[in-house]
């Protein structure tokens, strides 16, 4: 297999200082500062596909992390940024703006998980019946077996 | 897991759907069928049963995998539904015999199986392809799952497999046949 | 007096053009559409919260009944991740079967792709004559894995079984007579003007509009974008074979089905070439994988070229033998993101055409 085009993750760095990147060269930055990261990296680094947004659920460390997968097209390389929320009161802003594509996997997100993306056009339940009660991929969720 | 007694789905579908100002408070509403097939047998209806055993029009009514292979598989041009006079598929409900229901039953999807079991016209019959759709197959575990389709609507021949061929669905709608003309008893392969 | 007025329909969950129980709630202005609301979920099954509750391997067959036409590159994608994770080295002969039948699974979904297509559009031939093909493909799965769809052949390090005596030339006669059949899907179909009248112009979509909203697979390319992840990002051993990216020109319905028949003939080529090759390696089928797997704490996040689009599978784990987290990028879901924008204002008749070139598995769209 021949090797893939890596991702400029050192000038990444440069040109963000409040970015940490770990040994797998994935990028992790605190949630206020999401969205001027993702419109530099969209402009300036020409990653303008976003291919996978989802979310994991931590509750010894009380805390959501949402993981955020980029493309670029021409250039050929991959990326992956990280982010994490608080879980008493899951709030960040959508990407929405940036990427449209985003506007499903947002849906998705807030309707098994719970977090409330700020600034999305249209969120409601998607996958689940609005009287459902509960967010069903969260850890402590609770249900009776119908196994007979 | 804990269990908690107050989420379960299935009595909430089942309550909403039989509105008590139309139809009383009628626990027996749910029996009433075999009741009313038994007293219109007569001997007229040996004749009509020859009829609606012989020209069977299913439901085009496919849920998830079982219906690539039980009714577009079925259709298709090795095995043949139509050799038997059973291909003509309607689109619409006022005009089915029978509703295979070949698939997964979900808990948002239950409402509108049952509204069109219920819009179907008298003689009608039910078929239950695949494992989902039996005791509700490899999901049963999960949290939005019915555990099969006798939950919902009463069911008349069950095709085990995930997915059945087309050959264990053609034997299925054989089956349905003898049980249409009431033959004493029905004899599996 | 005279006045129009909106009338709000219902193109139902139970419809034999949806493709499945999928919704639309539509507000028309006499045939016009307004606004149209897609709704899915109604085949919501919660394989993710299952697959938390599985071993890594048990997760294999549930990864099957998602997009159940292509079912070896779901396993594919899966599988791939996992030993990504771990680091596991798959064997040479392993690999190259894992093509031949993950491109054989390709092929049968886009041959059924394209006799729905034309079932929508009204010609119950074109049905009848695709499935002839499917038949013969489903009959050489079944010999090679034990069953017709859901076939589960991928294990973690390898697949589950090798090829039986004969199979490979009986492979290579099918692929032989092939570019016959494809030539009279387009005698019959492509080239039929009632065909043509119903899907060119309908539906238009640009290259920058396709990339912001992420679509993939065969919709991205008709509106002439490059990218097919099997060229710009090869996994597995693709980078051995020689095969083009049909591309398209204008966006509209013909040039996204008209992709799909001509990506029909490069999978012909591939499997031509990977029994060629195929004939000088022998070996094992299985890698060295330890009994029970517990791959370490990390995650990992893999994609791959399926039928529909872009697969993609998140994993994370914990250190135990279940693992903590399954995410499941599905193509036909994303690809559906853009769907109520793109119908305002056609007829109802070019609603159909659109949904059945989008070419949606509801199994993948509600997960």
């Amino acid at each position: 297999m021949k090797e893939r085009v890596k991702a400029p993750v050192e000038e990444i760095r440069q040109k963000f200082p409040y970015v940490e990147v770990d040994e797998q060269q994935t990028v992790i930055v605190p949630a206020d500062k999401l969205l001027e990261l993702m419109q530099g990296l969209k402009n300036e680094f020409a990653l303008d596909f976003l291919t996978n947004e989802t979310a994991v659920d931590y509750p010894e460390e009380s805390k959501f992390e949402l993981i955020y997968n980029l493309n670029s097209i021409c250039h050929g390389y991959t990326m992956m940024v990280k982010t994490s929320v608080d879980r008493d009161n899951p709030e960040i802003p959508s990407v929405f703006p940036i990427w449209g594509g985003a506007n499903w996997q947002e849906r998705e997100i807030y309707d098994l998980m719970g977090i409330v993306f700020t600034g999305h056009p249209n969120l409601k339940r998607i996958l689940l019946d609005d009287k459902f009660d509960g967010h069903p991929l969260r850890k402590d969720f609770q249900w009776e077996s119908v196994r007979e | 897991m804990e269990v908690n007694k107050e989420k379960s789905g299935i009595e909430t579908v089942t309550n909403e759907i039989w509105a008590p100002e139309y139809f009383g408070t009628n626990p027996d509403y749910h029996n009433m069928y075999p009741v009313k097939r038994v007293i219109s047998a007569g001997p007229l209806e040996k004749i009509l049963n020859l009829a609606r055993a012989h020209s069977i029009w299913p439901l085009g009514f496919g849920l998830a995998c079982c219906a690539i292979e039980a009714l577009m598989g079925a259709n298709g041009p090795r095995y043949d539904l139509s050799r038997f006079g059973y291909e003509v598929m309607r689109g619409t409900v006022r005009q089915a015999d029978v509703m295979v229901v070949a698939g997964t039953i979900t808990k948002k999807s239950a409402p509108f199986v049952l509204r069109l079991w219920e819009q179907m016209a008298e003689p009608k019959w039910c078929i239950a392809v695949g494992s989902c759709a039996i005791s509700g197959g490899p999901f049963v575990d999960s949290y939005y799952v019915i555990p099969g389709a006798n939950k919902v609507v009463p069911v008349d021949v069950y095709v085990p497999g995930c997915p059945p061929r087309p050959d264990a669905v053609l034997e299925g709608f054989l089956m349905l046949k003898d049980k249409i003309l009431q033959k004493r008893k029905v004899v599996t392969g | 007096m005279l006045k129009t007025q909106e009338y709000c329909l219902n193109f139902g969950p139970q419809h034999p053009a949806t493709h499945g129980v999928f919704q639309v709630i539509l507000t028309l202005d006499g045939e016009k559409i307004v606004k149209a609301e897609p709704v899915c979920g109604y085949l919501h099954r919660g394989i993710e919260k299952l697959a938390e509750a599985r071993t890594y391997t048990q997760v294999i067959p549930y990864t099957d009944r998602m997009d159940y036409l292509a079912a070896m590159l779901q396993n594919l994608g899966y599988v791939q991740a996992v030993e990504k994770l771990m680091g596991i080295e798959v064997p040479e002969r392993a690999e190259y079967l894992r093509i031949i039948s993950g491109e054989l699974s390709r092929l049968t979904s886009h041959v059924l792709g394209t006799g729905v297509y034309a079932l929508d559009i009204g010609g119950f031939t074109g049905f009848l004559l695709c499935f002839r093909e499917r038949e013969k493909m489903m009959d050489l799965l079944e010999e090679l894995t034990g069953s017709r769809m859901t076939l589960s052949y991928a294990r973690i390090g390898g697949v589950a079984d090798d090829a039986p005596e004969g199979w490979l030339e009986k492979v290579d006669r099918l692929m032989d007579e092939m570019p016959g059949y494809i030539e009279e899907y387009n005698g019959l179909i492509t080239g039929n003007e009632i065909f043509q009248a119903r899907t060119k112009f309908v539906g238009e979509l640009t290259p920058e509009t396709a990339v912001n909203y992420s679509l993939s697979g065969p919709v991205l390319r008709a509106s002439g974008v490059n990218y097919d992840l099997r060229k710009n990002m090869p996994y597995g051993i693709y980078d051995r074979f020689d095969f083009e990216v049909p591309l398209g020109t204008n966006g509209d319905c013909f040039d996204r089905f008209y992709c799909r028949v001509r990506e029909m003939e490069q999978s012909v080529r591939i499997i031509k070439q990977a029994i060629e090759q195929i004939k000088e390696v022998d070996g094992p089928v299985m890698g060295k994988v330890p009994k029970v797997l517990k791959p370490p704490k990390g995650e990992v996040y893999h994609e791959i070229e399926s039928s529909k689009g872009i697969i993609g599978y998140y994993v994370a784990s914990d250190g135990s033998n279940k693992p903590y987290r399954v995410h499941v990028r599905r193509p036909s879901f994303v690809n559906l993101g853009y769907l109520d924008e793109m119908v305002r204002g056609v007829l109802i008749a070019d609603l159909v055409a659109i949904l059945g070139s989008i070419d949606i598995v509801l199994g993948e769209v509600d997960c």
